[in-house]
This record gives C-alpha cells, structure tokens and sequence, in this order.
C-alpha cells in the first residue's frame, strides 16, 4: 500500500529570480532573495516557516546557513544532496512532514551563482571515483554523450530528433520573459553547432547560468486561506541505481522507469491524464530517455516522439513549456525549477506561454549521471 | 587466492603493473567491478583477484572534442568477455573508426602521466 498523503500538501508560494543576475551576488544571497519572494508571495514571513530544506551547491552545511541567513529557528531541516533531484525527493519529505505535524510551513530553496561567481560551473563537493576519474571524462557531459550514443545505436534516434528536443525548449523559452535565452534556433543550427563530446553539440547542452528557485508547502487546510491557488501534492517518489555512468546496466533505462509508476499510483492517474511536463532537460537525450521511462512514449520511441515539434508550443505534448534547463536557465541544479514551472501553469499565471485549462502537471528532477531519479505529479482543486 | 584487504589500492597496483584484474567471488564464481570489499547485493567477502583476458566490445563511446590545436580522446564503456563492464579510453583508432560492438583489446598505458589500462581495435588474431 502506498500512504502518501495525496492532496493533503500544497505548494502555496513559489518564485525564481536571479537567472540573469550579474557579478556581486553570492549563491546564499541569490537563495535568499527566492526565499523571500517566494514566502511572500504566500502570504507569509519568514518566522512563519518553520521547516527549511535547503541546498547551496558549495555549502554542505546550508540546513543551518540558510535558517541562520533567513532569521528561522526550524523545527526541522534537511539538505538531501541527490543532485539536480534532490527537491522532488525534498517535496516527498516536505509531504509527509507537514502531513505528520512535524512542521506547519516548509520552504524548498536553492541558489547558485556559477554562471556570474564561479565563471563556470560549480564544484559540488562529490568525491572522484577512481574508476572513471583515471580516464578524465569531462562530466557531465561525457556521461549523457555515453547514454546519447547508446540509444541511437539501439533505436535509431538521430541527431536531427535530438535537435528537435532543443529546438522546442527554444520556442517555449521565446514565449518566456525570464528565460535565459530567447533568440531563434533551428534544427541546422544545433546540427552545425560546435561539437562537444559525440554525438551532442554545445546546443544539445543545457545552459551555464545564475539562479535561484524556491517554493513554500502547507498542509492543503491552511492553503485554502492563503492568498494563491494551492497546487496540491498528488504523488511523489524516488529511485536511485547508480553514481557513475559505468555502473548503470543499460544506459537506455532509468530508474524513472521505477519511480514514475509509483508516483503516478499515489496520484491515482495515468500519463495520458497530464496536460504538462516538466522535466529535467540538462542534455537533450535526456528529455527522450525521460519521455519513455516516465510513461509518456514506449522504451525506444522518444526520438519519434518528439519529432516534427511534438513537444513545442502546440504540439501534441506541451514539455518544458519555461524553456528548460537547455534555453530557461541551468544553475547547476536544476530541478527546483520544474516544480516552480509545473506551479505556475497550475495557477494559470504563465502568461504567453500558459498551457489552457492545465489541471495536473508532472515535475521530474534528474541527479548526478542519469543516477537519482524523482517524480512530483501536481494537480489544481478540481484534481481531488 | 590473494585475499583483499584494500581493492582500490590493490587494483591501482595492479594496473601501476600493467594489469588488468578482476574481483570473483570464490564460492560462486560471480565476478565483481569496480573492486569493492564484498560483492553487491550480496555482501559476500570471498573475494579474489584473477587476471581478465584484456579482451571486450565497445558498449558506448563518445569523441571528447577539444578546441584546436589539440586533439580529442575517446572515452567509451568496454564490455569486457568474462562479463563486466568498465571505462577506458580507446586509442590507436581513428574517429570515423569507432563503432559500438567494435573488438578491442586491453593495454598497458597512461592518461596524463598516471598509469591506466586502455584499449584499442582488436588485432586479427583477437577477432
């Protein structure tokens, strides 16, 4: 049986911010700044909150940096570092957290400055191993490049379909005032693009940016008297397999093969029943690879799939419809923002690019190489 | 039987030596990579080294491009015959050259100064 509260939580405030910040600001400050916006935006203040997880790229300690910078004595905390994963798995705890009574308001937040402080990307504290370190990959690139060839080596996807996938994350992205990159693409373009590790170009690589994303969960009772719709937590579920590229048994297969069918049980719907995805798009193959093993294609398919602008605005499936983590911003971690996105289209705030009637949204956080997998599956008030 | 007691600092003497080692487990004859203290799953510890034939398959590949004048390396996942898997780089082979399935064949080199075991396209008498 699965005990997750479904419906009983709900995101009440949610912000990004600093995607185009300039040199001066540090990560904790970059964090703050969505903290603030996004506690305010639910009608709250920081004393209110009194469960903080939180992730700083380069702050293995940030469960007390944050609380500290932010005036909060919390009742709980936690900093799970699964990667670019880690706030689906954190919205899962968050759930049951505020469903058990251990805390009333908790904030998810992150920030990082690596496109503006560090000139590149961050370290994230992760110990080499040594199996792959003595061959000098240049992850993680070289590792999605691994998983890349594999697939088309198995299904014949072609690097025209995964253009298709940048392309569309483009065209979202012109339809997005806060994306970090909004000018014209074309498939030929990323085909002609300088080639980084084969079979991926530059542009089937996701951005280098500044940001921060943060996002305020209530129990559903006390959402309803908060200023915003609530976006109520349906299901949430992890898996992990792996670390490194080497030890993960078929690179075509993810453990959101494992994790989105739990998920999608606790929400009591099906793939075909969601209006917008959101998913972890660090590479192009990834939004392929996820594609099939979240449900929404068969295994082998998600080249075709996404074809002739399938994913693009008025397409057969609206799909990373902020621009993505390959033209809305990618600050290291990334997976805050999908649910920030999947919150937005369900309060119908998204402006140009708002998916009509969107009534249930999935949220998909991808960490390490392919490694931690995390499925959120949102819906409105008429979802219950 | 070698017993292991240190796997990482075991297997990079072993490859400081120019070769390539594998972990079995001594009762069941099921092997292990990377080297551990006991085999995954299981957490069985009757562990001994053995010496693979140095011969696989290309399982994935990729060209890691550098900007010019530098060259590129081929980093690839080799599927070794007695069953695992491992990272290497793919040398002595030309880009257009590499294929997934391609034979290749383990040895003794270095990345960087730092001793390694690499591959390269298996000669006709490995086919």
């Amino acid at each position: 049986m699965s005990g997750f509260p479904r419906g009983r939580t709900a995101i009440v405030g949610a912000a990004v911010t600093g995607i185009d910040s300039k040199p001066g600001f540090s990560a904790m400050e970059l964090l703050a700044r969505a903290a603030l916006l996004a506690i305010a935006d639910a009608g709250l203040t920081p004393a209110d909150i009194d469960g903080v997880f939180s992730t700083l790229p380069e702050d293995p300690f940030s469960a007390m940096s944050v609380p500290e910078y932010l005036g909060i004595r919390p009742k709980m905390v936690d900093s799970t570092r699964t990667g670019g994963s880690a706030f689906q798995v954190q919205a899962m705890w968050a759930a049951l957290a505020l469903d058990a009574g251990l805390c009333d308001a908790a904030l998810i937040c992150y920030g990082s400055n690596q496109r503006s402080g560090a000139g590149g990307l961050v370290r994230s504290g992760g110990t080499p191993f040594p199996y792959e370190a003595i061959f000098k990959p240049r992850n993680p690139t070289t590792s999605y490049a691994l998983a890349a060839q594999r697939h088309m080596h198995e299904y014949g996807t072609s690097r025209e379909q995964l253009a298709e996938v940048a392309v569309a994350a483009r065209k979202w992205a012109q339809l997005n005032p806060d994306a970090f990159v909004r000018d014209p693409l074309s498939i030929e373009d990323v085909l002609s693009a300088r080639m980084v590790s084969d079979p991926l170009t530059v542009r089937d690589c996701c951005l280098v940016t500044d940001g921060a994303a943060a996002v305020v969960m209530t129990r559903a009772d006390r959402a309803r008297d908060l200023p915003r719709p609530p976006v109520y937590l349906l299901g949430a579920a992890s898996a992990t397999w792996h670390r490194n590229i080497s030890t993960l048994d078929d690179l075509t297969v993810t453990a959101a093969t494992e994790a989105a069918p739990r998920a999608f049980a606790q929400a009591g719907v099906t793939p075909a029943e969601i209006d917008v995805v959101e998913l972890y798009d660090a590479f192009t193959i990834n939004t392929i690879l996820f594609l099939e093993d979240l449900g929404f294609c068969p295994k082998g398919e998600g080249g075709r799939f996404v074809a002739d602008g399938a994913i693009a605005p008025g397409g057969r499936l609206p799909v990373n419809t902020n621009g993505g983590g390959l033209s809305c911003a990618h600050p290291g971690m990334y997976g805050l923002f999908t649910m920030v996105e999947a919150a937005t289209q369900l309060r119908g705030t998204a402006g140009d690019r708002q998916v009509p009637g969107a009534r249930l949204a999935l949220s998909h956080g991808n960490g390490g190489v392919l490694s931690s997998q995390a499925v959120t599956i949102w819906g409105t008030d008429e979802t219950l | 039987m070698t017993e292991v007691i240190h796997p990482d600092a075991e297997y990079a003497a072993f490859v400081a030596q120019g070769r390539l080692m594998l972990q079995r487990v001594v009762s069941t004859g099921e092997l292990v990579f990377f080297p551990r203290l006991a085999q995954p799953g299981t957490g069985r510890t009757d562990l001994e080294w053995f010496e693979a034939a140095g011969r696989g398959t290309v399982y994935s590949y990729t060209i890691m491009r550098n900007k010019p004048p530098a060259g590129h390396e081929v980093i690839a996942l080799i599927d070794l015959v007695e069953g695992v898997r491992l990272m290497s780089r793919v040398v002595d082979c030309e880009p257009g050259e590499l294929r997934i399935g391609m034979a290749v064949r383990a040895q003794a080199g270095e990345v960087d100064g730092v001793p390694a075991i690499l591959f390269a396209p298996a000669g006709e008498l490995d086919r």
